[in-house]
């Protein structure tokens, strides 16, 4: 039983039919979505629309970044390091990973927020401006989630750079430092850059969950929308393809970015 | 092995199918979150409160076999319509907003809107005194657009909670300046241990029909049959007395209103 | 190391209204336990589902026509970019609204779906999609050889794939499967925010009454916490039973 099926008629287009076909089912489907269902509501909430995706854009990078940041140690030390810093970062990459994000970020904002009901003092401190307002808790949860799924990745990252190269460095001379930053570190995030793509991808997907607690992205506003609008399935279709666009842009910038390093082989 | 799949798959669909019965009994959608003193889980998973009650003796009334179904607040006007569940009696307002999409019985009760801010802060609850303030609404309330309006010009931001509970517990952790929800569960609040330490009630807001509508209303599909017999059922337990003899266990006064 | 023992209990004592996760009233522990219990049902046949849907869908896409790739191809491709968050309350609403039209417009009544069943076919919705691509790569793992000797000895299509494919492929599926049982473990918390019974809403709906958000938010962490590792012991013992007879992983 072969796969292969001879196109058809595929010379006169350059795309075979069932791809026309189906292009254009789909190309219907957007248009009877456009016109049957309500989006008048879309202009009105245009400038919040805009704010929030650009909220949930800059969470993203910013705890994107926080989190890799964070990851190179924590990946780092469970190949090399003393058995002091190995285990303590083996038991955070595991709660952190075996709990949902949902609830790390309910038990910071609500659990950390009953113990501010217990200590009126904490008003008067510097840090309580930031205390109060709900998206430095987001960008923490989202930051510690992060970087304990990238400390996994990074983890079989440093494991998997070949031995040789590293000693070839110690016997260049370079301080353990210096081999680090020039040899081992960059290799490994190049092996990483794949699954690195898609846990960017996944904390993306996550960031709606900061809704829930008053940040207000995308997520939120299209949430406002429902809720003024009666209308339910108009502004989760539109922000599922906000969504949708905001991926494709990711995965391109990734592709883009593997395909600048050179590789020789494999 | 195909007589085992086959086995399998009829005892898997049967037991999904006997899990989703026929919708014979009237299901009635109330706030998974908890809503003291009208609604909340008690620790045994049972619900309790002054709308629970009510909700058993309307429903004896009517004769009808009542399911308590708890379905997420900001959903629970879509559950109604995708017929998920048959009735909605969880201090939904009645609102012409909400009546272009569902229908309501007639108002089974009546509270004004109340604010609630931090403990001796002497904000007054007018937009002049909630000014550059911080404040707290429940998502898809009448309150909540009550604040979008009258408050949210002048107030430093408008946050908007999934539930009740974690607006209270904000303006507790001092996240918030003011919590605007209906009295009677703002002064429930206030009767806790944590709410009596933190807080107070600043008073009633303005009246505005438009927005805060006018009572509490059971939300029924358009077109629904069991308008009727609700609204029967609902002047039946005011005049048997049944109404009062709820009340007095919650309230100190008459919230039927006016 | 405190000094004597019983300083160390009462500081642990002291630290929290423990009496709130016993197991009877006034103690919302028996609360806790029975949302518990529900996720684990909801992520079994979720992940069960998912993986119906993901053995289709590999088989599509390997195997099937091109009209059949395309359309598996939209469909991971789809509940791979939306986040999960909207996709289950797209699926939770259209869904059963959709099974409700056809119905009514057939001539049934509407039935009643109940929440268990909601949750596990949104789950295994979104399962399927991943499942479609771990499913993909294993089956392509199998020695093509193994399948054309089957195919010489007049199996059917359906015989190959019992007898040959999925035992073979299982081995090599199986660290793609355990991650993806271990996110589904976890996206049935994204279901408290559809309202459905299971821990998360339980824990919010404990920490909402008794205001105890500390303590109740981190006991369903221990909760969830401790799935994980069971899972993970489970899913080494059946790695090493499955590997039998093949070189260890990389």
């Amino acid at each position: 039983m072969s796969a292969v099926t001879e196109p058809r008629s595929s010379a006169k287009w350059g795309l075979e039919t069932h791809r026309i076909v189906l292009l254009v089912i789909a190309v219907a489907l957007v248009a009877w979505m456009a016109i049957s269902m309500r989006w008048d509501w879309l202009p009105k909430y245009g400038p919040n629309l805009i704010s929030g995706i650009w909220v949930s854009i800059w969470m993203l990078v910013v705890t994107a970044v926080l989190g890799f940041i964070l990851a190179v140690p924590i990946g780092l030390v469970q190949v090399t390091g003393p058995l002091w810093l190995k285990v303590p970062a083996q038991i955070f990459c595991t709660i952190i990973r075996g709990t949902p994000l949902l609830l790390q970020l309910w038990l910071l904002y609500y659990g950390l927020g009953s113990l501010f009901a217990a200590w009126p003092e904490i008003r008067q401190s510097w840090a309580w401006p930031y205390l109060r307002t709900a998206w430095p808790y987001g960008v923490l949860a989202l930051t510690i989630s992060f970087a304990a799924y990238e400390g996994e990745v990074m983890r079989g990252a440093f494991a998997g750079v070949p031995k040789g190269e590293l000693e070839a460095a110690r016997a260049y001379g370079m301080s353990p430092f210096t081999a680090f930053w020039r040899i081992w570190l960059p290799r490994a995030i190049h092996r990483a850059l794949p699954t690195l793509n898609g846990e960017t991808v996944s904390q993306l997907k996550s960031t709606p969950l900061v809704a829930t607690i008053t940040v207000v992205d995308v997520f939120a506003v299209t949430s406002r929308v429902r809720q003024d609008t009666f209308l339910t399935y108009e502004p989760l279709l539109f922000v599922a393809l906000i969504y949708m666009c905001l991926t494709g842009i990711l995965v391109l910038g990734f592709r883009k970015l593997e395909n600048m390093v050179p590789v020789k082989g494999a | 092995m195909k007589k085992l799949m086959t086995a399998t798959l009829v005892a898997l669909t049967t037991s999904l199918m006997a899990s989703s019965a026929f919708a014979e009994p009237v299901r009635v959608g109330v706030a998974a979150e908890p809503y003291p003193p009208f609604t909340s889980p008690d620790a045994s998973g049972k619900w309790v409160g002054w709308e629970v009650e009510f909700m058993d003796a309307v429903c004896a009334e009517a004769k009808l076999e009542c399911v308590l179904t708890p379905v997420a607040w900001d959903g629970i006007i879509p559950a109604l319509t995708e017929n998920k569940i048959d009735a909605i009696m969880s201090s939904m307002s009645i609102t012409d907003e909400r009546m272009k999409t569902i229908d309501f019985s007639n108002k089974y009760y009546n509270t004004p809107a109340a604010v609630a801010v931090a403990k001796g802060s002497g904000m007054a609850a007018t937009p002049e005194g909630l000014k550059g303030k911080i404040i707290g609404v429940q998502v898809s309330t009448i309150h909540a657009d009550y604040a979008a309006k009258y408050f949210g010009p002048t107030a430093a931001e408008v946050k908007i909670y999934q539930t009740q509970d974690e607006a209270n517990q904000d303006l507790a952790a001092g996240r918030v300046d003011a919590v605007l929800a209906d009295s009677l569960v703002m002064a429930d609040f206030i009767k806790t241990e944590a709410g009596a330490a933190c807080c107070e009630v600043a008073g009633n807001v303005a009246d505005d029909p438009a927005i805060l509508g006018k009572g509490v209303g059971v939300g029924l599909r358009k077109g629904d049959a069991m308008k009727e017999a609700f609204n029967t059922a609902i002047a039946a337990v005011r005049a048997s007395g049944k109404y009062d003899e709820i009340s007095k266990k919650y309230f100190a006064f008459d919230v039927y209103g006016k | 190391m405190w000094g004597n023992d019983s300083f160390m209990i009462e500081w642990i004592t002291n630290l929290a209204d423990w009496h709130l996760l016993a197991l009877t009233p006034p103690g919302w522990g028996m609360t806790l336990l029975v949302g518990f219990l529900g996720s684990i049902q909801i992520a079994v046949g979720g992940f069960a589902l998912g993986l119906l849907l993901g053995i289709g869908g590999a088989t599509g896409k390997l195997y099937g026509g091109p009209i059949t790739k395309d359309l598996l191809e939209v469909y991971t491709t789809l509940v791979r970019a939306v986040p999960e968050l909207v996709l289950i309350l797209l699926l939770y609403y259209a869904g059963s609204g959709a099974v409700n039209r056809i119905l009514t417009s057939l001539g049934y009544q509407n039935i009643n779906i109940s929440g268990l069943a909601a949750g596990i076919f949104v789950i295994g919705v979104v399962q399927g999609a991943y499942q479609t691509e771990v499913l993909r790569g294993a089956f392509k793992a199998i020695p093509f050889g193994q399948i054309e000797a089957a195919r010489a000895f007049g199996m059917t299509s359906f015989q190959v794939l019992r007898r040959i494919i999925l035992p073979g492929m299982l081995p090599h599926a199986i660290p793609g499967l355990s991650n993806l049982w271990l996110i589904a473990t976890k996206d049935t918390a994204l279901l408290a925010v559809v309202g459905f019974t299971e821990l998360t809403l339980a824990t919010r709906q404990a920490a909402g009454t008794t205001k105890a958000y500390m303590l109740f938010f981190l006991a369903a962490g221990a909760l969830y916490l401790l799935l994980t590792l069971v899972s993970n012991v489970a899913i080494y013992h059946i790695e090493k039973r499955a590997r039998k007879g093949l070189p260890a992983p990389v």
